[in-house]
């Protein structure tokens, strides 16, 4: 679903939406309103046709598209697909999130490196975009109205999702900081920023199914690898690599507790 | 990424992912024994992740009120005697001024309270850090920006006084706050060094001072 995008409205937003500006629920309120404005004009849109051109476009050494990538329900085949993302894939014997998967596709289709597949994995500004944010959102938005429904039934979901949970609660770094110190609690703000209550199904739904979303503040589609990239930067945690198993442990305990929810992305954040 | 690299990469992942199946196999032969995901969550941690800047991979290495909060907020809640210990050995921990004199600037207090950098890879390790008391406290009323992670501190030394034990008190709190409750949300500023003396009195200034903001 493409939908157009109108610039100015954005410029609008944003001024409503200064916290210096206004008082507190004044502030919060601005941002509704802007949320909404939006919600038909969300420049998430040119990612996403980005994304739909590159699944097609030939590339790598291989000079091959990939639009025979198995994303989970058999190749090529998108619809859906996300919604039951991260699952366990018999060919390299790993639970993949997309972007894990996308890689693997990447490497095995059309012939590229590690390397190669990743580099630009998060995008910055119009001199480097990124090719993965672009067909996540394209991938996330076919997607979007159906229900997650994150399987556990392989012995390697479980564990990750095992796992996922465990390094939700682990504090470490000078902080002493876990993701739960900042997310286990209903109705919590840092500074003005609410903050979901992940350890329920309510802020799962909200904090996972939300995801891939337009951030604002950085004029780019963000990516869950991004926002946990940036979740353990606030932590005080070292850097977590791209695509790493943390990463994909991490999504899996997320999106399993968002299970039976509406998936609601590309979406637009602060 | 270089191809070495990968290839450990790679072999993290090995290791972690027979970590994982390893504890399946000895739960398939054993009967009640349970997999111990906690040691394969820091095994795929150790793989995952790479030093940056100032944030190295030892800040994956938990000291012991780390490891007890992290399984106590994985759902096994601390026992009470082991929750006193604990507080008793964070207690121990608290270092006051060597000057006895508790309170500097509450201007650079402020700004510290404002400054949420610092410690992490993104920041410069030249700048000093700040506390970031806003991100989870009201202090001011002029700050509407303010989290509610912890209590509102409005009116802090109006409310409390700064009676000798009230001063000693909160420098300890903020020396290290798991000293009066362990696993509090709240950094432990003084015993993990993110502040240091000399901003500690700033900040209970900003708390204490009669001009400080925090008590119009
Ligand atoms: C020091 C605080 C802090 C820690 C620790 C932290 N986060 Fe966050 N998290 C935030 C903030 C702030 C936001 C952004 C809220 C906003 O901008 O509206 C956020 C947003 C998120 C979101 C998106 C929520 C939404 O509704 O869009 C997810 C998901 C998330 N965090 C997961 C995690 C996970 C998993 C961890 C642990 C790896 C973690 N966070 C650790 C502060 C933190
Ligand atoms: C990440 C969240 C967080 C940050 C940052 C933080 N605090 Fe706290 N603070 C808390 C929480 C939660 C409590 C209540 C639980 C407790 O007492 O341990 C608390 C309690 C306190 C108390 C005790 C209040 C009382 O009633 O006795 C004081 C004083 C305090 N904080 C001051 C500060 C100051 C000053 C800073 C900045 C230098 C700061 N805090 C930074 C979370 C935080």
């Amino acid at each position: 679903m493409i939908r157009r995008t109108r610039i100015a409205l954005l410029a609008v937003g944003l001024a409503m939406a200064s916290p210096t500006a206004l008082a507190q629920d004044q502030a919060a309120e601005g941002i509704a309103q802007y949320r909404d404005m939006l919600e038909d004009d969300n420049p998430a849109d040119l990612w996403e046709l980005r994304g739909a051109e590159l699944w097609k476009t030939p590339g790598g050494p291989k000079g091959a598209s990939l639009e025979k990538c198995n994303l989970g329900l058999g190749p090529g085949i998108v619809k859906g697909a996300y919604v039951r993302l991260p699952r366990y894939f018999a060919d390299t014997g790993k639970v993949q999130d997309l972007e894990s998967r996308l890689i693997t596709c990447m490497m095995t289709l059309q012939g590229r490196s590690f390397e190669e597949a990743t580099k630009q994995h998060f995008g910055s500004g119009s001199e480097k975009k990124s090719n993965m944010e672009a067909l996540v959102t394209w991938i996330a938005a076919e997607s979007r109205g159906m229900k997650i429904q994150v399987s556990t039934t392989h012995p390697k979901e479980k564990d990750a999702y095992e796992v996922g949970k465990q390094i939700f609660f682990f504090h470490g770094g000078p902080h002493d900081f876990a993701c739960s110190t900042c997310h286990s609690q209903d109705g919590r703000r840092i500074r003005l920023q609410d903050l979901p209550n992940l350890t329920t199904p309510e802020g799962a739904r909200k904090g996972f199914g939300t995801w891939p979303a337009y951030r604002v503040s950085q004029g780019e589609v963000r990516t869950m690898q991004h926002r946990l990239y940036d979740c353990f930067r606030q932590q005080r945690f070292p850097e977590p690599r791209y695509a790493s198993d943390a990463i994909t442990a991490l999504t899996m305990y997320l999106a399993v507790s968002a299970n039976g929810g509406e998936f609601a992305a590309p979406a637009i954040k602060r | 990424m270089s191809k070495r690299r990968a290839f450990w990469l790679g072999a993290g992942a090995m290791v972690a992912a027979m970590a994982v199946s390893g504890a399946a196999f000895a739960a398939d032969k054993k009967q009640p024994k349970k997999k111990d995901y906690r040691a394969a969550a820091l095994e795929v941690m150790k793989a995952s992740f790479q030093a940056r800047g100032q944030a190295t991979l030892d800040r994956l290495n938990q000291d012991e009120a780390q490891a007890a909060c992290s399984r106590s907020a994985a759902g096994e809640p601390l026992a009470s005697d082991l929750k006193k210990k604990m507080e008793e050995a964070q207690s121990a921990t608290v270092k006051y001024p060597a000057d006895s004199k508790y309170l500097g600037s509450w201007k650079s207090g402020e700004r510290i309270a404002q400054t949420g950098r610092g410690l992490q890879f993104s920041d410069d390790p030249s700048e000093p850090a700040g506390g970031n008391c806003y991100a989870c406290h009201q202090l001011s009323q002029q700050e509407v920006a303010y989290g509610t992670i912890g209590p509102s501190l409005y009116r802090y030394g109006k409310l409390r006084g700064n009676s000798e034990p009230m001063l000693k008190y909160t420098w300890a709190k903020l020396w290290n706050a798991q000293a009066f409750n362990a696993c509090s949300d709240m950094p432990r500023f003084g015993h993990k060094g993110i502040l240091t003396e000399e901003q500690l009195k700033d900040v209970m200034a900003l708390l204490f001072d009669p001009e400080s903001p925090v008590n119009q």
